[in-house]
């Protein structure tokens, strides 16, 4: 049901005061609800603190969509980058829940209370000296903020060691989206950009690969630094990770079709203005039915959250950083390769 | 369910797609770049080219050519046709030798490499000792004398190149019959030239370069003769007869030597310094030719005065009292006569002088009075002045191809009207199935049309666009305007003049209408010409009118060039294309996309700023929009500012080369010991290299924002007759692209052609369409309901193209350098993409639609978008459904002025420039395709009088099996790779490219 009333827009008052407006505006008094606003990027974004309430407030222009749900039935999913565009039917999930028959949530902590920047994801099939991290883009106000290089790393092949060139991350600027996030460092080697392998292509292609993508970057990196590996609980096998390193670029493909396709419908829409008057959205000619994918990503968040991340002392696999030493037994899982930048080698 | 239906499952389509589309390059087009020898066999009439790259070319009647590559890539400083023979020999800078011969394989010929070889001295001589600098092939077909620097004379076996050891002739041996007062052994250091007598095969004329000429008996091995020049020899050339030869020198002199059994130590009959009495330089190469009147042609390159006339690249003719000193542009490579190949002709009859300068061929016809220059059918040289944009047009009307020719005929009045001088060989190439006009922009205003339908591109007519401008060039200068008494009696020749007189005439963009001979033209200065072809001169004055693209944008302040000055009143134009309209962009920024409509009457052009539509039926300003961003200060204040940043940098890293180079040298001479040095330099190098590791290249990832610069650029302009606004009527619409990704639909209201001067075209804007991935939009089309193109305006009236289909819906593509989309009309809602550059890294330089014609059906056909990305790979991509069908790579990804230069036909052909004055040709489909197809026959060999002549003649035609055209394929890309490693030719490239941003 909708409800219409005013707000003081110099004076909005704190964001209880604000909550029990709602409730006694829909004569709901006792009822748990969960509120969220549709943001100028046409987010789905919660409000529960004084803070995203006054940023809420002075974001309207002049009408504030303000949605509530009741918190035991609530799709958290349902928050977060583009959520309001990509899909008409989160907002019918949204306003009938039940419609939406859906496993509920084991609720950890509140993260879909904030709009997602970064996340690992693919952790269950990417081997672990691997990151695929995907960096969400809002608006213009942050810049992605990082930068890559040729460079080359030593792998490992049926034939011995094999210096082949790669691209690595560079820089990263500042108060960037990339730094932000801490997900992606400098030396960093970049493996995929949106499941497309970089091998073979050259600095500038894969320039323009990461700019076209920027609107949903999803860049599949090498760490440097390997002390923060997520380590899973199957870590029986070292030779198992052996393989998994070698068979990564067989196993793509069929990585790739679940990522293609999640981007292909949540990618961004072009706008059109037709007579002069007001931009929209371009809609698609041929309505896509999906939903799946664009939570998928979320529930992923969760996991790799769960697994959280090991103190560093713990998991100390790395030794001798900086020593050129060409002899090791891999006791490692998924340590493979030897990386150079520069002059020098860290094993 | 789409990803089922991925390309390449197909087994129809994949077996169709080999039917339609196959990848050749087939011909270069145009000058060889960087000429360095010159080759010409009298017997095959066929002349042979040699490049600093390694590149032999072999031309002969117009449509007859060779190419071959050698694989060193080294210069070719010699070549030399063997007498009689399909061979030539050619001489690398290498010191290398390498035999080719012309070997006719299913049905055509073929230019191979047979053998190579390196001439080696005994061990431990120098380098020096065996260092060829002249080259005789004798007429015994047998053998190749070569003179070296050392003053000996090898002489190695034809074809095997197995040296002679016991026939070398040695300074020694030559000296041996010398007497020694005269000479000694530093006398016969450097052979400069060989000849063989013309009479008598068994004596060799020997010329050291100190001024000692010897005839050598090769029977009995000694010196019959021995002539003492005074002066340091350049080169040799006998008489026809024998009786007498001719040397000349150094000093710009030439001697005539009279050789006669009795006479065996003679001074020369005559002495002349042509130019003289001043100090003049030297005479490089001489012919004396006789005629039947008794007066000899005497042809000789260079001799002129030092002091005022040093810097001239000239070949003098003297005939009686005829006197003409051509005068070059570029430096002269080498030059031949053609005369009378008949061996058993009493005079040379001399009929055509043929020059290789740096930059061009010109003939000179020497029958006619006056010597005028024959028309190349071939060679032409396209970079007379810089080529700045190309322009295709398949099948021209005959009417409209006709009148082109007609008005082209005029301006080459001043031509001789020899036939062809050079002709041997037979082209066998089928007829051209249409008539294609190429049409190229210059930096000096003037648009070239070429006739691109065969193998020889041939210039057909040229337009100046200059005279609609005040210049500060003055149009009467004329370079020949020296009297008669003038001396010496220079006169230029040649076409090509890189020098222009004002940048801002440079055109940009040309779009033809075949139908109606409508010409839109449009200029570096923001100026836009609309012609029409009259077939006769008229002087009239042009309509003139500005379009301020800025419009309500104030306090901009543009920096760039300032619009060009109008000439009041009438001006004459010649027959041809003439203008009638010119409208000036304010700012006179560069138009960057041109669009005419001829049955409409609308030319649409677009600049940095913005865009504007003209109607050139009533000469009024239809509209004009601004496309700038307030924030794009750069576009606003032209190219300067820009310019100067980089010229600031170039410099700057120039010092910093400069400062670390004088640094290290410092270093070097002050440390009085080694190891200190030594140090020096290990720091130094650490240094330079730590530097290199702190600033490694390294690219930004950053999302493109509206804030970018040159968003408002407009990259493509289109009209089409389609559904914009409501899906029952249909109007015409301009569309037009910008390089921030936004797209502007106009609809249009054209009055009916009865009342089209009384009513204003009106427009009103309809669309906007902001792509989210910001890239430049390169290319807008509609499809109509059966999802083929539109047709072109007046084709469907001139029933060469079916109608449009209006019923069914129509679609709109729009090709950004990074996706295509197509969008239903007249909502606009996404249908399909392709995103290119996020799945590949490669993005969209150009696209056009091509048709595809099937090699085993006449009756199928298809169109298909063709491709260029910034790698230089050429991708066929299906229309509608986006489908990659095909890629294959084409230009090397380095060369960025090849790619910039692309232009694709309607069927499926392409060119781009291999170099400043070539272009390559290449074929994307299976049934348009042209290539050199000729052959070369050994002509009969008549009347002989030498003493060697055996019947080998017919070696030369077994041919051989086994495949060569593979190899052919092969040396043709490695050419390409050799220009290309060229780092000056690179340079070059780079600098106009700059230059023109």
């Amino acid at each position: 049901e909708f409800r219409r009333f005013s707000l003081e827009r110099s004076k909005p008052g704190k964001f209880e005061e604000f909550y029990g407006l709602l409730q006694h505006v829909h004569k709901i008094p006792n009822v748990d609800v969960l509120v969220g606003y549709t943001d100028i990027h046409g987010d789905l974004l919660p409000i529960n603190n004084d803070d995203n309430y006054h940023k809420a407030v002075s974001t309207a222009n002049p009408l504030l969509r303000i949605f509530i749900q009741r918190k035991e039935d609530a799709d958290y999913s349902a928050f977060g980058t583009d959520t309001m565009t990509r899909k008409k039917n989160v907002l019918s999930n949204v306003l009938r829940p039940d419609n939406h028959k859906k496993k509920p949530h084991i609720v950890i902590s509140m993260p879909q209370d904030f709009r997602p920047v970064s996340s690992i994801i693919d952790v269950d099939i990417l081997p672990e000296t691997h990151r695929r991290v995907r960096l969400y883009k809002y608006g213009t106000d942050k810049p992605l903020g990082f930068y890559i290089r040729d460079g080359s790393s030593v792998r490992v092949t049926p034939h011995g060691l094999e210096k082949v060139p790669g691209i690595f991350i560079s820089r990263l600027v500042p108060g960037g989206l990339a730094q932000s996030t801490g997900l992606l460092a400098v030396n960093d080697e970049v493996l995929e950009v949106n499941g497309i392998e970089v091998s073979g292509k050259s600095l500038d292609q894969v320039t323009d690969m990461m700019i076209a993508n920027s609107r949903n970057l999803i860049i599949t990196v090498r760490p440097a630094n390997q002390r923060n590996n997520v380590v899973r609980n199957s870590r029986t096998s070292g030779s198992s990770g052996q393989s998994t390193e070698s068979s990564l670029p067989s196993s793509t493909p069929n990585i790739l079709g679940s990522l293609l396709q999640g981007e292909e419908e949540s990618d961004e829409e072009d706008i059109i203005i037709e007579d002069s008057g007001e931009p929209q959205q371009i809609p698609k000619a041929t309505p896509a039915s999906e939903s799946i994918e664009s939570l998928s990503q979320i529930e992923l968040l969760h996991e790799s959250t769960q697994n959280g991340f090991l103190p560093s002392s713990e998991m100390n696999l790395n030794h001798s950083t900086g020593s050129i030493s060409m002899e090791y037994e891999a006791p490692e899982p998924g340590r493979k390769s030897l990386e150079e930048d520069g002059t020098i080698i860290t094993l | 369910m789409r990803r089922f239906l991925r390309p390449g499952h197909d087994p129809v389509r994949e077996r169709l797609k080999r039917d339609l589309f196959q990848f050749n390059k087939t011909v270069e087009h145009g000058f060889p770049h960087q000429p360095s020898a010159l080759g010409y066999s009298p017997f095959l009439h066929l002349m042979a080219i040699g490049t600093r790259s390694g590149a032999i070319k072999l031309y002969g009647a117009p449509g007859v050519e060779f190419m071959g590559l050698h694989e060193e890539n080294n210069t070719v400083m010699q070549i030399h046709f063997i007498p009689d023979q399909c061979q030539l020999v050619t001489l690398l800078d290498d010191n290398s030798l390498h035999l080719w011969s012309l070997k006719q394989h299913g049905g055509t010929s073929e230019l191979r490499e047979e053998h190579r070889f390196t001439l080696k001295g005994p061990p431990g001589s120098p380098p020096s000792a065996t260092q060829v600098t002249a080259v005789l092939p004798h007429s015994s077909r047998e053998v190749l004398y070569l003179g070296t620097e050392s003053g000996n004379i090898f002489v190695v076996e034809l074809p095997s190149f197995r040296v002679q050891e016991d026939r070398t002739i040695t300074p020694e041996a030559v000296l041996q019959r010398i007497p020694e007062d005269n000479c000694n052994r530093r006398s016969c250091e450097l052979v400069e030239a060989l000849r063989e007598h013309p009479k008598n095969p068994d004596q060799i004329l020997i010329g050291y370069s100190r001024g000692l000429i010897v005839l050598w008996d090769l029977q009995n091995n000694k010196a019959t003769h021995h002539f003492l020049g005074s002066q340091q020899l350049e080169n040799l050339y006998w008489q026809r007869d024998g009786s007498k030869f001719i040397s000349c020198h150094y000093d710009g002199s030439y001697s005539q030597w009279p050789v006669s059994s009795d006479n065996r130590q003679s001074e020369p009959l005559e002495n002349t310094v042509p130019y003289g009495p001043f100090p003049c330089k030297a005479i490089s190469k001489i012919y004396w030719q006789t005629t039947k009147n008794g007066l000899p042609y005497i042809i000789f390159q260079g001799g002129m005065p030092r002091a005022s006339y040093g810097d001239r690249h000239s070949i003098s003719v003297i005939h009686g009292s005829q006197q003409t000193a051509f005068d070059f542009t570029s430096r002269v490579i080498d030059f031949f006569i053609i005369f009378s190949s008949d061996p058993a002709a009493e005079f040379d009859d001399p009929s055509a002088l043929v020059v290789l300068a740096e930059e061009e061929l010109v003939v000179i016809d020497l029958k006619s009075a006056g010597w005028p220059a024959v028309h190349p059918p071939y060679l032409a040289s396209l970079h007379c002045s810089a080529i700045t944009c190309s322009h295709h047009v398949s099948n021209i009307p005959l009417k409209l191809w006709e009148r082109i020719i007609s008005a082209g005929s005029k301006q080459n009045i001043h031509y001789s009207s020899m036939p062809w001088p050079i002709d041997g060989g037979t082209n066998i190439a089928p007829d051209p199935p249409q008539r294609d006009l190429l049409l190229t922009g210059h930096e000096d205003g003037t648009v070239r049309f070429w006739d691109a339908s065969g193998v020889c591109l041939h210039l057909l007519y040229k337009l100046s666009t200059v005279r609609v401008f005040l210049t500060d060039a003055d149009p009467n200068d004329n370079m020949n305007t020296l009297g008669e008494d003038e001396w010496p009696p220079l006169r230029k020749v040649g076409t090509f003049d890189p020098y222009s007189d004002d940048p801002r005439l440079g055109i940009q963009k040309i779009y033809l209408c075949k139908y109606s001979g409508y010409l839109a033209v449009a200029g570096t200065a923001g100026q836009v010409l609309v012609m029409e072809l009259n077939d006769e001169d008229a002087e009239h004055v042009v309509d003139h009118a500005e379009a301020d693209l800025l419009q309500d944008q104030e306090g901009y302040r543009w920096k760039g060039h300032e619009k060009l000055k109008t000439r009041d009143g009438p001006v004459r134009f010649e027959a041809g294309f003439q203008p009638f309209v010119l409208v000036q962009c304010q700012p006179p920024a560069v138009v960057t996309s041109l669009a005419l409509h001829s049955e409409w009457r609308l030319v649409a052009f677009g600049t940095s700023h913005g865009f504007g539509l003209f109607d050139h039926q009533q000469k009024r300003l239809v509209f004009v929009k601004c496309t700038l961003h307030p924030s794009d200060q750069l576009a606003l204040e032209g190219p300067l500012s820009r310019v100067k940043s980089l010229k600031k940098s170039l410099r700057q890293s120039f010092r910093r080369i400069r400062r670390s180079r004088v640094s290290s040298r410092k270093r070097r001479g002050g440390g009085g010991n080694a190891s200190e040095v030594q140090e020096a330099n290990a720091k130094f190098d650490q240094d330079v290299l730590q530097e290199m590791e702190l600033a490694p290249v390294q690219r930004k990832i950053e999302a493109r924002s509206a804030e970018d610069s040159f968003t408002g650029f407009v990259r493509t302009l289109y009209f089409a007759d389609t559904f914009l606004r409501d899906s029952s009527r249909h109007c015409p619409s301009l569309w037009a692209g910008t390089n921030g990704g936004t797209v502007y639909a106009f609809c249009l209201r054209v009055p009916p052609a009865e009342r089209r001067m009384d009513e204003p075209v009106r427009a009103e804007q309809a669309k906007e369409i902001q792509l989210m991935h910001r890239a430049p939009v390169v290319g807008i089309l509609v499809l109509d309901g059966r999802s083929t193109p539109l047709p072109e305006p007046l084709e469907v009236a001139h029933d060469l193209s079916k109608s449009p289909d209006m019923q069914g819906s129509h679609q709109l593509l729009v090709v950004s350098e990074e996706q295509f989309k197509v969008f239903t009309l007249p909502k606009v809602s996404s249908k399909l993409k392709l995103k290119l550059t996020a799945l590949e890294g490669c993005r969209v330089r150009k696209v056009t639609v091509a048709n595809f014609g099937s090699c085993k059906t006449d009756d199928y056909s298809e169109n298909d978008l063709a491709v260029l990305t910034n790698l230089g790979d050429i991708q066929i991509i299906s229309l509608p459904f986006l489908k990659l069908q095909i890629r294959y790579p084409c230009i090397r990804k380095e060369d960025v002025s090849g790619i910039a230069s692309c232009v694709f036909t309607k069927y499926g052909q392409g060119f781009y420039l291999i170099s400043p004055s070539e272009f390559e040709r290449f074929s994307l489909s299976t049934k348009w395709l042209v290539e050199p197809r000729c052959i070369v026959d050994m002509p009969e060999v008549t009347s002989n009088n030498h003493v060697h002549k055996s019947g080998t003649e017919n070696a030369a035609r077994k041919s051989s099996p086994g495949d060569c055209g593979e190899d052919e394929k092969k040396s043709e890309r490695l050419m390409e790779h050799a220009l290309l490693n060229d780092e000056k030719v690179l340079k070059e490239i780079q600098s106009t490219l700059e230059g023109g941003r």
